[in-house]
């Protein structure tokens, strides 16, 4: 691998406690994310980790805590907040618009990138027309990179599971992110495929930059891709340290092979 | 082997982008655009233009409005009616008050105090979806009717509650109110569906329109690519009355000559319209039109039939089309919920292989 | 005082007529998740057949009652043969238009076989005001007294049937979850022929309870209207709900159209239910009683 170029600080969570109603889904946790890594959360089913990317993202709220990106502090906000400050996101069930195709969907991912108003909209001449170009030649580099170009017209929805959470990924990267937050990306997939998304996860983070930040169940891909691991359980923190240290933590392994805890 | 895509290849984004990149698609629309303004005014007489052309034009532009709601957005409205009163009863007070605008103007106006209202309308929706949205634009529908049936104000307090529109001209010739010159009327909703067309057109294949079946589709993950909601919806809802509330301009102004709020514009107007989009194809400029055309012809066609054809007794046929349009909306649903717009589609698929069969 | 009695009790009433057609609704949608917006037709439709056999044929009352609900039931049955079954993954909003489409052929069907005229329908159902509170003062109707009252066991009746019988909780499981219901055995095509007959006969005594007050006529139909926002207040899945949500549109309707009709000029009942529904709508969209729609990501 490339000589890692990790920064600072760039996602700071502090104290965050989830409850919905008298379940408790995140008890206290505590940790950063730093520019340049990729981040890995992983821990059993159930554990709050998608949880903890939609407080990031904004879909929750908690009730304690606090989140601080990019050096702005908050306790919560709205998620197309956190999308124009620079997060994106794919979801464990595919979040994609199904009535539109793969092309539609990744130049819906530069919406934010794109500014001109409802009359020039109307008449499509003009500032409008050419912003539709810029973007569209952005959206065709995704698609390039992501090597979907023999699908660009077809419906979302008509296409098979492993393709589908690229086009998610596609959208999500057309925002130009700062963050990135994936949630179980490679969920589903056979070994190719895996393979597949993994390099593209790698040379997202290679080649933009971008600080990834993802869920994952497989660990060989955890361990190999990852510059550090938080584990969950239960809503709460176990650890949060290098790959090779957490391999080896007792908790962790007691968490995972189901050694009940008081 | 007529409608052959091959090497027709596009060297730009902006060819492929264009309205229409397939090369017969645009001989096609060339052609209906010649016999649309330049054959049919032709051939125009009394009864072709009021029972047929200028009710398909103005419903059309209806259609056309409430599928940028329901169709491009999501939003399920059941206000029709009500803001076709609004842009019928806008435009009246502008004619009276105000004739020196001149009547285009006027009708524009009167679309964007329509689409203030919509817009206005429009707030549930950020708080319920669906059918329940649906029930919430029923309350706007029974208001507003009920307002312009009983506030005076509105229909200048006319004894009978009936507006009257007075004639007013556009480029010298007559156009509203029951003088009003048969070509000069026809030419002008023509161009304004033609135009609106081509409006709906762009905002659908743009920014707007994708964020608004964004939202249709995913409206939380809508939320992610930084759609906000609040405007979206309300932007569908405001754009969607503007179309309609010309429309119902057109229809009081140009179409009717005069009008009575609840026989007008009551609430089975708003579900003809509705079956319009549903029948033509939800989220289509072109079943905007299938579909208007289809509901206003399919009576026309069917008295016809019975009453010229079979001799039936017009009461009877009157019930026996209700029964029709009936059965035909169950089986449009049942046979091809996405509309004539698909089957077009569909038709276009075979037309490509032919003579192949796949 | 009295006179605000009298409008309440009077609203009451009305809201009770309100809730046997809401039941209708509440009953289907239950069970297959369709809203039927021909439920008000259907009342019509019963209420005429009702009348035609009675007046055509010369059936008594009893054996033109019992004519009806088999009517009612082979309606069901056709319903559910010709439409349902073809309809069965579509959206909601296919299937509410759909059931618009059924009340078009349901009303030319009606006015075909039946007349459109108005009729009277009397079945005996005493009528007049009802003498004790006559004399303190207030004009009860008996008529819709009887009404309260058959709602009353109508309830009971469905409530029973629904807790208790083998089919009642073959429909409780159908409501909860199309597919598990399936996969033990429920027949979904039986079941829904069950509920719409079920809905067919409280459409039926809707429309003898209307029809007596008002004639069969055309504007039975478009009570259904009217149960909208009633169920909205209620909840779409609530039996209990109808009922409340009735009774509060009843009272309310008819509160704001004598104190504060005069105001703006009156007929305020055309619109006040809708605008009382859009209020719950904003604050409480499950309504009093329904289930609460949870959205997950």
């Amino acid at each position: 691998m490339t000589e890692r170029n990790i920064g600072d600080v760039i996602l700071k969570v502090d104290n965050i406690s989830l409850s919905f109603g008298v379940m408790k889904v995140l008890d206290d946790i505590s940790f950063d994310v730093r520019q340049g890594e990729i981040r890995s959360i992983i821990g059993p089913n159930g554990a709050g980790k998608s949880s903890m990317l939609n407080v990031i993202n904004g879909f929750y709220h908690p009730q304690q805590g606090s989140i601080t990106f990019k050096g702005n502090t908050r306790k919560q906000m709205a998620p197309h907040v956190a999308a124009s400050q620079g997060i994106a996101r794919t979801f464990q069930n595919i979040a994609l618009f199904k009535g539109m195709s793969t092309l539609d969907n990744i130049m819906t991912g530069r919406n934010l990138k794109m500014k001109t108003n409802l009359f020039w909209q109307a008449l499509h001449i003009g500032p409008a027309r050419t912003e539709e170009i810029e973007n569209r030649e952005a959206a065709e580099r995704i698609i390039d990179f992501l090597d979907i170009q023999a699908i660009r017209k077809k419906p979302v929805g008509k296409l098979p599971y492993g393709l589908q959470k690229r086009v998610e990924l596609g959208r999500a990267l057309a925002a130009e992110p700062d963050l990135l937050l994936l949630d179980e990306p490679m969920a589903g997939m056979n070994s190719e495929e895996k393979e597949d998304m993994c390099r593209f996860i790698i040379d997202v983070n290679d080649e933009f930059g971008t600080t990834i930040t993802l869920i994952e169940h497989d660990m060989g891909v955890v361990m190999d891709l990852s510059d550090r691991v938080l584990v969950l359980d239960y809503g709460k923190q176990l650890a949060d340290d290098v790959p090779d240290k957490v391999r080896t933590n007792q908790t962790v392994i007691d968490a995972y092979l189901g050694v009940p805890h008081e | 082997m007529i409608y052959r895509e091959t090497g027709q290849f596009k060297s730009s984004y902006e060819s492929d982008q264009a309205l229409f990149p397939i090369k017969q698609d645009r001989y096609v629309i060339l052609g209906v655009l010649i016999v649309t303004f330049g054959v049919v005014p032709g051939l125009l007489n009394e009864y072709w233009l009021n029972a047929i052309l200028l009710p398909f034009l103005i419903y059309a532009l209806a259609a056309l409005g409430l599928n940028i709601l329901t169709g491009y957005c999501g939003q399920v409205s059941l206000g029709t009616g009500g803001f076709m009163a609004v842009g019928a009863f806008s435009v009246y007070k502008l004619m009276i008050a105000f004739p020196e605008l001149g009547f285009i103007p006027l009708v524009l106006l009167s679309g964007v105090i329509t689409a203030a209202v919509g817009a206005l309308f429009g707030l549930p929706s950020l708080r319920i979806k669906g059918f329940y949205l649906a029930v919430a634009t029923l309350a706007a529908q029974f208001f507003l009717i009920w307002l312009f049936n009983k506030v005076g104000w509105f229909f200048n307090y006319n004894a009978s509650g009936m507006i009257n529109s007075p004639p007013m001209t556009v480029f010298g010739v007559i156009i509203t109110g029951p003088e009003g010159d048969m070509t000069g009327k026809y030419y002008l909703v023509a161009t304004f569906v033609a135009l609106f067309a081509l409006v709906a057109k762009n905002l659908a294949r743009g920014r707007i329109g994708r964020n608004w079946m964004a939202i249709r589709d995913m409206d939380i993950a809508a939320e992610l690519i930084g759609v906000r909601p609040l405007i979206a919806k309300l932007s569908a809802f405001a754009v969607s009355s503007f179309y309609i509330g010309m429309a119902g301009a057109l229809y009081f102004a140009v179409w009717l000559g005069s009008a009575e709020p609840t026989e007008a514009f009551d609430i089975n107007q708003s579900f003809l319209v509705l079956f319009m989009i549903i029948i033509g194809g939800l989220g289509s400029v072109l079943g905007s039109f299938l579909g208007a055309g289809f509901m206003v012809l399919m009576p026309i066609l069917l008295k016809n039939i019975m009453v010229d054809g079979f001799g039936t007794d017009a009461a009877l046929a009157a019930h026996i089309e209700i029964i029709t349009v009936g059965v035909l909306i169950i089986g449009f649903l049942i046979v091809e919920p996405h509309g004539l717009a698909r089957l077009w589609r569909i038709a276009k698929e075979k037309i490509r292989l032919w003579p192949f069969p796949h | 005082m009295m006179f605000f009695i009298e409008v309440t009790l009077s609203g009451l009433m009305a809201g009770v007529m309100y809730s046997l057609v809401a039941l209708g609704f509440v009953l289907i949608f239950k069970a297959s998740g369709i809203f039927n917006f021909a439920q008000g037709v259907m009342a019509l439709f019963a209420a005429l057949t009702l009348v035609g056999l009675m007046e055509k044929f010369n059936f008594p009352v009893w054996l033109a009652i019992i004519g009806t609900i088999v009517v009612m039931i082979a309606l069901a049955w056709l319903i559910e043969r010709v439409m349902l079954r073809h309809l069965v993954n579509q959206e909601p909003i296919i299937l509410f238009m759909a059931t618009i489409g059924l009340a078009y052929v349901l009303e030319g069907a009606g006015d075909i076989l039946w007349g459109s005229d108005v009729k009277l329908l009397d079945i005996g159902i005493p009528q007049g005001a009802w003498g004790w509170l006559w004399d303190q003062g207030i004009y009860v109707e008996k008529l819709e007294l009887f009404a309260a009252g058959t709602a009353a066991i109508l309830v009971i009746f469905l409530a029973v049937f629904f807790q208790k019988t083998r089919v009642g909780r073959a429909l409780r499981a159908v409501a909860d979850d199309h597919q598990a219901a399936l996969s033990v055995g429920i027949s979904l095509n039986t079941i829904w022929v069950v509920v719409w007959s079920v809905s067919g006969i409280v459409a039926l005594v809707a429309g003898i309870m209307w029809g007596s007050k008002s004639g069969v006529q055309f504007s039975l139909s478009l009570i259904a209207l009217k149960a909208l926002p009633v169920l909205i207040l209620g909840g779409f899945t609530s039996v209990p709900g109808a009922i409340v949500g009735g009774m509060i549109i009843g009272v309310g309707e008819k509160l704001a159209e004598v104190y504060f009709g005069p105001m703006v000029g009156g007929a305020i009942e055309n619109w006040f239910a809708y605008m009382l529904a859009l209020a719950f709508l904003l604050f409480r969209p499950q309504g009093l009683f329904g289930d609460k729609i949870i959205e997950r990501v």
